[in-house]
């Protein structure tokens, strides 16, 4: 196995317990939590691409890491702004239970 | 595969599969600021310093104390005492094994990838810097304004919802 | 092997008596990794620098912490520890042996955990706070050529470091079980988060006018002189808002006075630490101090010239005394302000942050940047002072709004 392939299992198995949680949990900021793990799973593929990859001058992979990391802070922001305005208004933060659309 | 990416890998891994098993959430957050870590330490083993300081900067430092204030504010602190996996958690859990299965086949058989390995590439500061003013330099602009748009609009989601009560005219 | 040694022995000899007092540790350090073997050099390096700061450092908090005591006794009218000296001797040194039994107390001290804590949690927060104080003084430039490790992002790792300190203040608090704690935390999380930014903030301009994140190249910049005087960027108006923002940020930091709202003993008992003793406590004390050691040892390097002197006939004393000196220099200031001033209101400090420094801050990037781009004579340092001036007045007089402040009044015991 090379040390890419190794990098790529790596977030594979980053992406597929991000995922897992992402779904399987009720809690809404856990299903945040999961996101910002596979965003974190893309991460690293960048950046292993970046590393061992043909072109490693050619400074792409970092660039792409560095404003997907500004992203996946604003999305933090903005996701968890959203979870605490849901749970003062229907007081439970349970993804399964704010089931009504009207306010 | 060297050994010290082997053991950060291991703990990542560990972290992450412990930030979403656990059943208290402050312990879920405190698992995942491990998982970041962890991260940010994989990537200082591949050669990109500025990447890892700048994960531990943003995720360990801003994202995390995010959540854990999120937790505390939805007064999920206690361990909880009803179910904490949503109904149809079987079915996420295959998708997800699937997921991974599909993926590690596809690394472990795939000849697109690159087989020699180069030497340890150069990414400084200074040449980060000097592509984010010269060929990033829309999207750095662009970056700018999402943060500006996404300060602004979580002030206003987590802004107190207008009360219907008589006291609605004075400002929280 | 013995060539080796030859060769570094003849290298130290060609130095003048001032640079051999200043490399003094350089060459000591040299010495011993050259007579190991090759593969354990870099281990043997780290281990040595470790060792050296892990001594020195925790050595000056012990004596800041007598001195602290006495200073404040002084600015109160009274002695302060003055009765021990060295153990099982008649010699009091003025009261400088204090902290050989506070150490001794605090080792011995019982260790109680809270029969609701979450123990794990409870456990890790000291040693969470610790990790990454020490971290921090990776890439301090202690004196010439004595960086422990020089990297490239040297001020981005610095501040990346310091943000993990905030996580462990939450992780004692929360797992105390105690309303106390837990209010110190969240006091202390949001005064970190917002006096982080003024922080970075000027210390961005430092980081413009040199060109690089790397610690050493931001000292080699201050390092020359015109006619005796060192550039040192506290001498330009940008760089002295700089360091004055800087300088209030740093109390607001290390917890300090007027900015100790985290752990206000008359409010809220010590903040976030109410619920530990003995030696986690004394972990959570020296966590403290040494973070702030590491703040004001950045200060220095960023806008006091790091190692550098400040006239050129003072080049003589050594390097890491220079550092050392303007370090404790700045801790004696921080002991005057915390005799002196009285504590914030949480809306005042919240407040200040964002209302007052930032917008200076932000202000004075873009003086910087005209600093910068405009030709050195006199008329860019009218033009500098003159922006900063009249945006420190504008700033200041919006903060005050429509408050009118009547003469100022003083009360006597009789």
């Amino acid at each position: 196995m090379t040390p890419l392939q190794g990098c790529l299992l790596v977030s594979a198995l980053l992406f597929a317990i991000g995922f897992a949680g992402a779904v399987t949990r009720r809690h809404a900021i856990l299903a945040l939590v999961g996101i910002e793990l596979m965003l974190n799973a893309a991460n690293l593929n960048f950046i292993a691409f970046w590393r061992y990859g043909a072109h490693p001058e050619a400074i792409t992979g970092v660039m792409f890491v560095i404003f997907s990391i500004a992203i996946a802070a604003a999305e933090a922001a903005v996701g968890l702004a959203l979870i605490i305005a849901i749970y003062r208004h229907y007081k439970t933060s349970n993804l399964d239970e704010v089931k009504e659309l009207k306010g | 595969m060297s050994l010290p990416f082997i053991i950060i890998a291991f703990v990542t891994l560990f972290a992450a599969a412990a930030a979403m098993s656990l059943r208290n959430l402050v312990h879920c957050a405190l698992a995942l600021t491990v998982t970041f870590a962890g991260l940010a330490a994989l990537y200082l083993n591949l050669d990109a310093q500025f990447v890892g300081f700048a994960q531990i900067l943003v995720y360990v430092g801003a994202v995390a104390i995010l959540i854990v204030f999120a937790i505390l504010l939805t007064r999920s602190g206690d361990s909880p005492n009803q179910a904490v996996l949503a109904p149809g958690w079987f079915y996420g859990i295959v998708i997800s094994a699937t997921i991974f299965t599909a993926l590690g086949w596809a690394v472990l058989n795939s000849g697109a990838l690159p087989k020699q390995i180069l030497a340890a590439p150069e990414a400084t500061v200074k040449s980060i810097g000097e592509a984010l003013m010269t060929k990033y330099v829309l999207p750095l602009e662009v970056i700018g304004l999402l943060l500006t748009a996404a300060m602004i609009g979580a002030v206003v989601i987590a802004l107190k919802e207008p009360a219907k009560t008589e006291d609605s005219g004075r400002k929280s | 092997m013995s060539e080796q040694i030859h060769h570094a022995f003849e290298a130290f000899q060609r130095l003048t008596l001032v640079e051999k007092t200043d490399q003094l540790f350089v060459f000591l350090k040299h010495l011993i990794l050259v007579c190991i073997p090759e593969s354990l050099q870099p281990l043997v390096s780290g281990l040595l620098s470790v060792v050296l700061i892990m001594s020195v450092f925790p050595g000056i908090f012990a004596i800041i912490t007598v001195i602290e005591r006495k200073g404040l006794g002084r600015i109160q009218n009274r002695y302060g520890p003055n009765r021990v000296g060295i153990p099982f001797t008649k010699i009091r040194l003025c009261g400088f042996g204090q902290f050989i039994p506070d150490g001794i107390k605090s080792l011995t001290k019982e260790d109680i955990v809270p029969r609701d804590a979450d123990k794990i949690v409870h456990f890790l927060a000291p040693i969470v706070m610790l990790i990454p104080v020490l971290l921090a003084y990776a890439v301090l430039p202690f004196g010439k050529n004595m960086t422990v490790s020089d990297f490239d992002a040297g001020l981005l790792f610095f501040f990346a470091v310091g943000g993990a300190v905030e996580l462990s203040v939450f992780m004692a608090g929360w797992s105390s079980r105690n309303k106390y704690s837990m209010l110190g935390a969240m006091r202390a999380i949001a005064q970190m988060i917002s006096y982080e930014i003024p922080l970075i903030l000027s210390a961005v301009t430092v980081v413009m006018i040199v060109g690089s994140l790397k610690l050493t190249d931001i000292v080699a910049a201050q390092n020359y002189y015109t006619l005796g005087v060192a550039h040192w960027f506290v001498f330009t108006p940008w760089g002295l808002v700089g360091f004055i923002l800087f300088f209030i940020a740093s109390l607001a930091e290390s917890n300090r006075c007027p900015f100790d709202l985290p752990e206000a003993e008359s409010e809220i008992i010590a903040g976030y630490f109410t619920e530990y003793s003995g030696f986690k406590f004394a972990l959570f004390f020296l966590g403290e101090y040494l973070g702030m050691f590491a703040i004001i040892g950045l200060g220095i390097t960023l806008f006091l010239g790091g190692w550098t002197a400040p006239v050129s006939f003072l080049t003589f004393i050594p390097s890491y005394v220079w550092f050392l000196g303007k370090m404790i220099g700045i801790v004696f200031v921080f002991i005057w302000i915390r005799g002196t001033l009285p504590r914030l209101r949480m809306d005042q400090l919240m407040n200040l942050a964002w209302k007052f420094m930032l917008p200076l801050a932000l202000i004075n990037i873009l003086v910087a940047g005209i600093w910068h781009f405009m030709c050195p004579d006199w008329q860019r340092w009218l033009v500098c002072t003159a922006i900063i001036f009249g945006a420190y007045v504008v700033l200041g007089r919006g903060l005050m709004g429509n408050q009118k402040l009547g003469k100022r009044t003083y009360r006597f015991a009789e």
